[in-house]
């Protein structure tokens, strides 16, 4: 019997080949239900014009009662977007990622909201305890219990 | 399996009441007698200076102290039985706030706790409202609204409730079957027609499996009781009969996988222990015992201020002993560990510190742990269970609790704490346990300023880890006596009953030196002074008689010298046991009279005095 979280991750990718992404989200590559990577774009006037950034899902079997693990990339020439709510190694704190993820979101939901995160951002600037996250930060940053301070 | 002694676990239990039994011979001295009766009684009867009053309830005491609450609140608000759960979780089982949140506004206090706002929350009223079939089998999450019905009706003049819709979003499933009759779990996309469905009444409808999966993750990963809605953003928390319909199986229902179900079981367990757990951790006046497993809970409102942790120290006892499960089978195969098997539960009400730290209070033991952490390395070698001879410099490894050090090579003989010649340890002008503040007053320059600032923490941090080491040491120690205690037994005429004595002064040693670990913390941070000397005066006195009983239990067994060797065993335990007396009563008087003043600031005293403050 195949796992809930491969039937499940099995009918995400069949719509999104089928109906295609949003604008502005591409997917890169899907080749198994344990990691997949996007290039998300804001589209419009923004802070972060023409710039285009890759975001990584890793999913446990879990998936979807657990969130998957997601991240901006970063190396290869690729960085993580200058965000209040996004440290430079690509961890983003977002409290959709953790204490408000519920089953029903999907990984284009994802996608989108970290986009519209994107698009509302008034000033470019890392958050300020950067530096101090990021040294001692986990590989996982589900492994992370991030206070989200200005959730809307 | 190998049974060594010829008894069984019923005398090894009852040996306590047995050996009071056989002590009414001349031995003991009346003196003695009176003291060691003045404990025993004090241990039924009225508290010590250094005892606190307490009560232990067990999981279902606290369950019902939980039903009563709830019933309270039912009666009062006129909501039912989950709802008032939900209630007082929101409110933190404050039952005075809830109600008068409840009172002024009573569909925002609902809607923040999560329960859903139905017609059965108003005063009692005539037609019910709900017009909508309760059934969710079937129906399609996609139903883009709520009904009316889940409205709050009008319920009197003095609120009029507003809309809770405005605080959920539209439920934006997946694409879910476009069918109305059908039904696809939009988490699993399952659509067997068989599947069993569920929904609170919000009726976000997904399928059982779904929810199962969901509900044991937040329980058991994440020790979560108050599980919301799958929907994104529904706030609506699953009342306790929902989560029991997911995880114990109705009588009658189909058998289902049996490891699946034992599972879920346990998740039903753990469900329960958290809500007992979130109810204690709400209450000042009670803590959930730390050992491992169990789940009995202590009640001691007497310490539950933190004023109260300036004067008293809440060493208290859930009333269980062992550990869960593991106890059974460790006296089957180890009888020699007897004296690890049903320890009691001890801990600190006030603190999570260490099981007994009497006498110090909380937070000078806490400052101390924090120092021995910060200065962990400079202290390391201390730690370390080997020292040279001052005479031959040969290597000398410890092994027991006893601080009489004889060099094998050389036949130097020594203290191990202080490094001084035994010789003087015995008289009473001898101090190993005071510390020479002479040397620190006198030096002058910073260098030679921080240097006595070092030694004077070294002094007594050498004192407080040699007693913890010793006490590490003590399981070596019951072996060792066991061992000595067959011995006797085969080389004396005495029965297992009468060599008892043995373990009994291990015991008692076991407890002194934890005292005395702990009165060197509290001497490091007292101001010099009157006060202070006296403190230690009481703790060398209880230094020596621990060091002598020590060396006693240490002593080689001479067949000829048992008796003798019965008696002064027996007669120093009884003395150790009066001078541990002596300090923690005298500590904890203290305590109650304002009488010790501190060389650092403390939490909940007044500063030091700039005179007092140690360098
Ligand atoms: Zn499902
Ligand atoms: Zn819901
Ligand atoms: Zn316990
Ligand atoms: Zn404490
Ligand atoms: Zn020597
Ligand atoms: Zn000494």
């Amino acid at each position: 019997m195949a796992s809930i979280s491969s039937r499940r991750l099995a009918k995400e990718l069949r719509e999104i080949h089928a109906e295609g992404c949003p604008v502005g989200i591409e997917l890169l590559k899907a080749d198994d239900f344990a990691t997949w990577w996007f290039s998300i774009e804001v589209m419009g006037e923004s802070q972060y014009r023409d710039e285009k950034y890759t975001l990584q899902f890793r999913f446990d079997s879990q998936y979807p009662i657990s969130s998957p693990a997601v991240q901006f990339v970063v190396g290869d020439g690729r960085e993580a977007p200058i965000h209040p709510h996004v440290y430079s190694n690509g961890h983003i704190c977002a409290s959709i990622l953790g204490n408000e993820w519920s089953p029903v979101l999907s990984v284009i939901a994802v996608c989108v909201t970290l986009q519209s995160m994107l698009a509302s951002c008034k000033k470019k600037e890392r958050p300020t305890d950067n530096d101090r996250y990021v040294r001692t930060a986990p590989d996982n940053p589900k492994k992370t219990r991030f206070h989200y301070d200005d959730d809307e | 399996m190998s049974s060594d002694y010829e008894y069984d676990d019923d005398d090894y239990y009852d040996d306590e009441d047995m050996i009071d039994g056989t002590q009414d011979d001349d031995e003991i001295s009346d003196d003695d007698m009176d003291i060691a009766d003045d404990i025993k009684s004090a241990a039924k009867g009225k508290l010590k200076s250094y005892e606190v009053d307490y009560d232990s309830l067990s999981q279902s005491e606290v369950e019902k102290h939980i039903r009563d609450d709830t019933e309270h609140i039912c009666g009062i608000l006129g909501v039912d039985l989950s709802t008032a759960q939900l209630l007082l979780r929101h409110l933190k089982w404050n039952k005075e706030r809830l109600i008068e949140a409840y009172m002024d506004n009573p569909s925002k206090v609902l809607v923040d706790a999560g329960v859903a706002l139905t017609e059965s929350h108003s005063q009692p009223q005539a037609a019910p409202i709900r017009t909508q079939s309760s059934s969710s089998s079937g129906s399609n999450s996609r139903r883009p609204t709520r009904s009316s019905s889940k409205l709050i009706p009008s319920r009197s003049s003095r609120s009029s409730p507003t809309s809770p819709t405005t605080s959920y979003s539209i439920p934006k499933p997946l694409k879910a079957s476009k069918s109305i009759q059908h039904f696809l779990c939009p988490i699993c996309f399952d659509d067997d027609p068989a599947l069993r469905t569920l929904s609170l009444d919000c009726e976000h409808t997904y399928c059982s499996g779904c929810w199962t999966a969901y509900v044991v993750s937040k329980v058991r990963d994440e020790g979560e009781h108050c599980i919301r809605c799958m929907e994104e953003k529904c706030q609506l928390v699953a009342p306790d009969n929902f989560i029991q319909s997911i995880l114990v199986p109705e009588p009658g229902a189909p058998v289902g996988d049996p490891t699946e179900e034992a599972e879920n079981a346990k998740v039903w367990a753990r469900f329960q222990e958290l809500l007992i757990r979130y109810f204690v951790s709400c209450n000042r006046d009670l803590k959930f015992c730390p050992y491992p497993s169990c789940t009995n809970t202590v009640s001691c409102p007497s310490a539950s201020s933190k004023l109260s942790l300036t004067s008293v120290v809440p060493i208290v006892s859930c009333g269980a002993r062992g550990i869960g499960g593991q106890d059974e089978q460790l006296s089957q195969s180890q009888g020699r560990l007897g004296a690890l098997q049903g320890k009691e539960h001890k801990f600190c009400f006030g603190c999570p510190i260490e099981a007994d730290h009497r006498p110090v209070i909380c937070a000078v033991a806490k400052m101390w742990m924090k120092k021995c952490r910060d200065d962990s390395e400079t202290a390391n070698w201390i730690k370390s269970n080997t020292k040279e001879c001052t005479n031959c410099q040969s290597t000398i490894e410890k092994n027991g609790g006893c601080n009489h050090m004889t060099c094998k090579k050389c036949k130097h003989e020594f203290c191990w704490v202080c490094m001084g010649p035994w010789s003087e340890h015995g008289t009473q002008w001898y101090s190993c346990n005071r510390y020479d503040e002479k040397a620190g007053q006198e030096a002058r320059d910073s260098q030679s300023r921080s240097r006595a600032s070092l030694e004077r923490y070294l002094h007594y941090y050498n004192r407080w880890a040699n007693h913890e080491q010793s006490a590490k040491l003590s399981l070596d120690l019951y072996a060792k006596t066991e061992k000595k205690m067959e011995e006797m037994q085969i080389t004396s005429a005495l029965t297992w009953i009468e060599v008892q004595f043995m373990k009994k002064a291990v015991e008692e040693l076991d407890k002194c030196r934890q005292t005395l670990k702990w009165t060197y913390a509290m001497a490091y941070y007292l101001a010099k002074g009157n006060e202070k000397e006296l403190f230690e005066d009481n703790q060398r006195d209880l230094e020596q008689a621990v060091e002598q009983l020590s060396e006693l239990i240490e002593s080689p067994i001479e067949p000829e010298n048992i008796p003798t060797l019965r008696q002064q065993v027996t007669n120093k335990t009884v003395y150790v046991a009066k001078r541990n007396e002596i300090v923690l009563e005298d500590t904890a008087n203290g305590f109650l009279d304002g009488r010790w003043k501190w060389n650092a600031s403390v939490d909940g005293f007044d500063d030091p005095d700039p005179s007092l403050i140690a360098f």
